[in-house]
């Protein structure tokens, strides 16, 4: 039996289950040698929700992200997705819950050596057996066309700009067509236009597809456009969350400081 | 003081705890090899970009290493009023040790380095993640198959490699004194047997063993941007180079002692 079947077979609380966030944190610790990056964060994103984490730098922003999709183990604290617990998972039983998760990378992390196209069918190559090469080169042309990269399928990473690697990554992201996004400062880096029309292209992929969303970022015009709750992190734990508004009606002096600046 | 207390103790630490590392490697890599889903197209790449690409060098190698022998074992066996055992000495040389040895050394360099270079790049660039959130096992995928790859191709590169030192070796003899290839074949093999063709080239899948796991452990632990892949490079080449002169100063005791 594979591991896809005995996680069919053993659901874990199915009732629970259907009402769970379908990402839940809970007091989550880690620490790199002496510097302890998380502090007891928690936090739980529903479906067709979009929360934005913020924060300074070094503040464990994006790797909570990493302990959320299982790049890192955390040292204690608990992660559910889809009221599953993944901490403890191997690396094969975590590959069945990856499936349903599209991870945007800072720097894109596209395949140096492949093509765009290639790169955006990677995930369909080694999971969607059963469609042919033709199918797959077209479900990368078409996902590549919608983040408005058409005609750019033949090119190599190094020969488009950091949006279109974002935007290429993005596309990698969608293609097993998952249930949560989470992305690590899809705006970083680039000019204010390619900004907003990422920011545009996250806000119109998530009206389409009703994601649970992650959005990690320092770029507080972007997280006001695409979320629609805002997490603000200090010394590895939440300050506060809520709308924008919440954050602007504040009197925690961290808040208002981070908003002045912003 | 302390300090030069300290010093031997973090190096013996840090030796322990390479090795330790490098055995949860293997093992979380030789899991994943026997597991589906296998990634059968990665692994007939790397056996193109491992294999069919080293081709070259490893024969190069060989044929340098044939001539050598040839010139020097005349010298020795004409000193001697051996030269009669000149055939022999050069078949024997090159099939048992040299052969075998060259090839390992050659293939840790050119593919050592580039494995580890490889890896550390993707490694450093996020790739290697990139693959694991793709759902996709990247010791499976990068690290099994350039393994198994190593494993399967250096008896082959070896055989190749014997190959064209045995023909330089003849020509270089038969450049000083005629001798057919016939006439040389047939003196340097008399009395050859399994023994003495097949454990010493079959020795060198534990040299593509070696070879493949320390470079794809070196590669995928990397850390600290473009300096970190030139540290992976580096060590790649230098500890599969080391680890392949021990492991056949094991592996001949072995074969001596099992296949005499």
């Amino acid at each position: 039996m594979n591991t896809a079947d005995q996680i069919a077979l053993n659901p874990p609380d199915t009732a629970n289950r259907a009402n769970a966030p379908v990402i839940s944190v809970e007091d989550l610790h880690k620490s790199f040698g002496p510097q302890k990056v998380l502090n007891g964060l928690s936090l739980n994103v529903n479906r067709g929700e979009t929360l934005a984490i913020l924060g300074r730098s070094g503040t464990g922003k994006s790797v909570s992200l990493r302990i959320i999709i299982g790049l890192e183990k955390p040292d204690s604290g608990s992660v559910r997705i889809h009221g599953q617990e993944i901490t403890g998972l191997s690396l094969d039983e975590l590959g069945e819950i990856r499936k349903k998760m599209g991870f945007l990378f800072q720097h894109a992390a596209l395949y140096d050596s492949l093509t765009v196209e290639q790169n955006v069918a990677f995930p369909l190559l080694h999971h969607k057996q059963e469609m042919s090469g033709n199918e797959r080169s077209e479900r990368a042309r078409q996902l590549l066309t919608e983040v408005g990269l058409d005609g750019q399928y033949d090119k190599m990473p190094s020969d488009i700009s950091g949006g279109m690697q974002k935007r290429a990554g993005l596309a990698r992201a969608l293609a097993l067509e998952p249930d949560i996004l989470l992305l690590d400062e899809p705006t970083a880096g680039l000019d204010p236009i390619s900004s907003g029309e990422i920011n545009e292209l996250v806000l119109k992929l998530q009206q389409e597809h009703h994601m649970a969303s992650i959005v990690v970022t320092h770029d507080l015009h972007s997280a006001k456009t695409i979320s629609n709750r805002l997490a603000l992190l200090d010394k590895g734990n939440v300050v506060i969350e809520g709308s924008f508004e919440e954050l602007q009606g504040s009197d925690i002096e961290f808040v208002k400081e981070f908003l002045k600046y912003s | 003081m302390a300090s030069t207390l300290t010093a031997p103790t973090n190096f013996i630490g840090d030796f322990f705890e390479w090795f330790g590392d490098l055995g949860i490697f293997f093992w979380r890599v030789a899991r994943a090899a026997v597991t589906p889903p296998f990634e059968f197209g990665e692994l007939f790449v790397q056996l193109d970009e491992i294999g069919s690409k080293s081709l070259p060098l490893v024969a190069l190698a060989g044929a340098a290493t044939g001539v050598v022998l040839s010139m020097e074992a005349r010298y020795s066996l004409t000193r001697f009023g051996a030269k009669s055992l000149l055939p022999a000495a050069i078949v024997f040389s090159v099939i048992h040790e040299t052969g075998p040895i060259i090839t390992g050394l050659v293939v840790s360099g050119r593919v050592g380095a580039g494995i580890g270079a490889q890896l550390a790049s993707m490694k450093v660039t996020e790739q290697i993640d990139a693959i694991e959130a793709s759902a996709v096992n990247p010791y499976r995928l990068l690290a099994a198959t350039r393994i198994v790859a190593c494993i399967l191709m250096l008896p082959l590169l070896t055989i190749a490699g014997d190959a064209c030192g045995l023909l330089m070796g003849w020509v270089a003899q038969a450049l000083v004194e005629p001798l057919s290839l016939h006439q040389f074949i047939n003196s340097g093999f008399k009395g050859a047997d399994f023994n003495d063709l097949l454990p010493p080239t079959f020795k060198t899948a534990v040299f593509g063993l070696i070879i493949g796991l320390i470079a794809c452990f070196q590669g995928m632990r990397t850390e600290g941007g473009a300096a970190g892949v030139g540290r992976a490079a580096t060590s790649s080449v230098v500890l599969s180079s080391l680890f392949v002169i021990l492991a056949d100063v094991v592996l001949v005791k072995f074969i001596l002692i099992f296949f005499p």
